[in-house]
């Protein structure tokens, strides 16, 4: 196979139209998600749990193994694996460097488990690559409406949540003396991300959730510290990933996976080179003249007495 | 009238150790209280007795004629000084906006009236030159004048203030202290003031709590800076010099009491 064979395989629009027309329901699924990750992407970006939703994903990703083996739903499956795994995050770590060693605890053995699951499936090979790599193709009505029907609710919680959310999760102790449940905010935190992985597991796999619920939400933040900038870009970036992602693979027979990561660090890169550019300038929003450098913190403390 | 503050028979303990007891205090509105005492000596934990978040061993405490309850909204908070990382998607405006509106459940539909409030606020502390900056690149200083603007923002009775000059220059501790003083005259709301060092806010002070070795002294600072009382508190010569209107404490026993070596003692008094 040469380079232009290679090329043909990855980027291949024969017939365009036609295969546009079949994967429309795909095309929603991806918008669908996008737009779940990108919104629940600022709040993992600002609770620092990049970390675990990659344990999450590895324990979801168990669970649709299992569901496979058992021949049980698949969503339900992962479903269960991943809030399982997101409420015990959530109960258990509730300092950073305790969630970090648990999380590096149960994704092991969550990945484990879930390749058992598979080289005991005697089923068709493709159904066992498709929970780690993603498989939007295939996405009916019934499973669209599912998956819509969960992501609404998973948006509407948010809303609910978002201002407290937002408080315990970027001025915790802050939030708690104003009477924020910051603990049980945390929990429920934890089982919308878990429902949330399980959905982006459907299409992007188990390995590359990160894609979908980080990067975007990462580069975001890499242009803007405006609250509501953050979370405006980061959905754009999310469902131009997605539904970007599954446009450019329609043709191939590669699953949809490298196509939304790839766009979505292009993204990330291109952000972050912005960011960078601007902070050398010292482009920081600050009107007027600035106050003296003296004023950093920590260094400058008052002499006693 | 009713005190914002009451403590009756009030006593606080860690597994056997008390930190305090028997502590009766009351605060008038319009009345600024400073908490002195050495680390570990509890001064934090009188805060989150006040904050609700805290239950004491013993006694009652009210505040505004109310048993304490989480979350008041009578009540402003001042946290320590700690900084943000670079890259919290948090302006200087959307900190403050954090106090008007932080708590509330929803998203938040009213943002002009949001906005005017926290414009307000900003102008009243002198940090509008920096509304937009992202937190993480601010000063100490400036940090804390956003925190002032937040604690404000329910027009709080109770200001509780947790050793808010912390590292902080001598500038920044003037002007964070004075705009504390300023809406304890000029609003009348009282303050609770703890601090390790008085001379900052000496000029402020109405009253003082010492609290130190389980006990505790409450009177104005002529009355309980001095070497008798400091002495008996720590159970040792502890010698109380006053210079130009400013109060040094020579020979304590616990050597961190006094000096700035331990920027958390704060944050590990009561865990």
């Amino acid at each position: 196979m040469d380079f232009g064979d290679i090329l043909h395989t990855i980027f291949n629009f024969e017939d365009y139209g036609e295969l546009l027309a079949l994967v429309q329901n795909s095309i929603w699924a991806g918008a669908v998600l996008g737009l779940l990750g990108g919104l629940v992407g600022t709040f993992v970006m600002k609770r620092d749990l990049a970390f675990a939703v990659h344990g999450i994903s590895e324990l979801s990703f168990a669970g649709a193994a299992f569901a496979l083996l058992v021949g049980a739903d698949i969503i339900f499956g992962s479903l269960a694996g991943s809030v399982a795994a997101a409420l015990l995050l959530g109960l258990m770590g509730v300092r950073a460097r305790d969630k970090n060693s648990i999380i590096g605890v149960i994704m092991p053995f969550g990945l484990g488990l879930g390749i058992l699951f598979l080289a005991l499936y005697q089923g068709r090979a493709a159904n066992k690559f498709g929970l780690l790599t993603g498989q939007i193709v295939s996405v009916d009505t019934v499973q669209l409406q599912m998956l819509a029907g969960t992501a609404v609710v998973v948006m509407i919680a948010l809303a609910i949540l978002w201002r407290p959310l937002n408080f315990a999760s970027v001025d915790p102790e802050m939030a708690e003396a104003r009477g924020v449940p910051v603990r049980g905010l945390a929990i429920a935190f934890m089982v919308l991300l878990g429902i949330s992985v399980a959905l982006s597991i459907q299409i992007v796999g188990a390995l590359l959730v990160l894609a979908l619920l980080i990067t975007p939400a990462a580069a975001a933040l890499r242009v803007t510290t405006s609250p509501r900038l953050v979370v405006l870009l980061s959905v754009l970036f999310a469902t131009a990933s997605t539904v970007g992602g599954i446009l450019l693979a329609l043709g191939s027979r590669i699953p949809i996976s490298p196509y939304v990561t790839t766009l979505s660090f292009l993204i990330y890169v291109v952000c972050r080179i912005i960011g960078n550019v601007r902070t050398k300038r010292g482009i920081n929003g600050r009107t007027g003249i600035p106050l003296q450098a003296a004023g950093r913190p920590a260094e400058d403390r008052a002499v006693a007495g | 009238m009713t005190p914002v503050v009451s403590l009756r028979g009030a006593g606080l303990q860690f597994g056997q150790r008390a930190l305090w007891k028997d502590l009766d205090v009351d605060l008038r509105a319009g009345e600024f209280l400073a908490v002195l005492g050495p680390n570990g000596s509890g001064k934090s934990s009188f805060l989150k007795v006040l904050l609700g978040l805290q239950r004491l061993h013993s006694g009652t405490a009210t505040v505004g004629g109310r048993p304490v309850e989480r979350g008041s909204r009578k009540i402003g908070y001042i946290p320590q000084q700690k900084s943000f990382a670079a890259d919290t998607p948090l302006r200087a405006r959307d900190l403050v906006a954090l106090g008007v509106d932080g708590h509330r459940w929803g998203l938040r539909l009213n943002s002009r009236i949001v906005n005017e409030r926290v414009d307000g606020l900003l102008d009243l502390v002198g940090a509008r030159d920096y509304a937009k900056v992202p937190v993480g690149q601010l000063s100490g200083g400036e940090q804390q004048r956003l925190r002032v603007a937040q604690a404000l923002a329910t027009e709080p009775e109770l200001l509780l203030c947790d050793e808010p000059l912390l590292s902080l220059d001598l500038n920044h501790q003037q002007a964070v202290s004075a705009l504390i003083n300023r809406q304890c005259r000029e609003r009348n709301s009282a303050v609770v003031f703890v601090t390790h060092e008085i001379n900052p806010v000496i000029e402020y002070v109405d009253r003082v709590l010492y609290l130190a070795g389980g006990r505790f002294r409450v009177g104005t600072p002529e009355e309980v800076m001095t070497t008798e009382v400091l002495s008996d508190l720590y159970n040792s010569h502890v010698e109380v010099i006053r210079a130009n209107g400013r109060i040094v404490v020579v020979g304590l026993p616990d050597a961190t009491t006094h000096y700035h070596d331990d920027a958390h003692s704060g944050v590990e008094e009561g865990h």
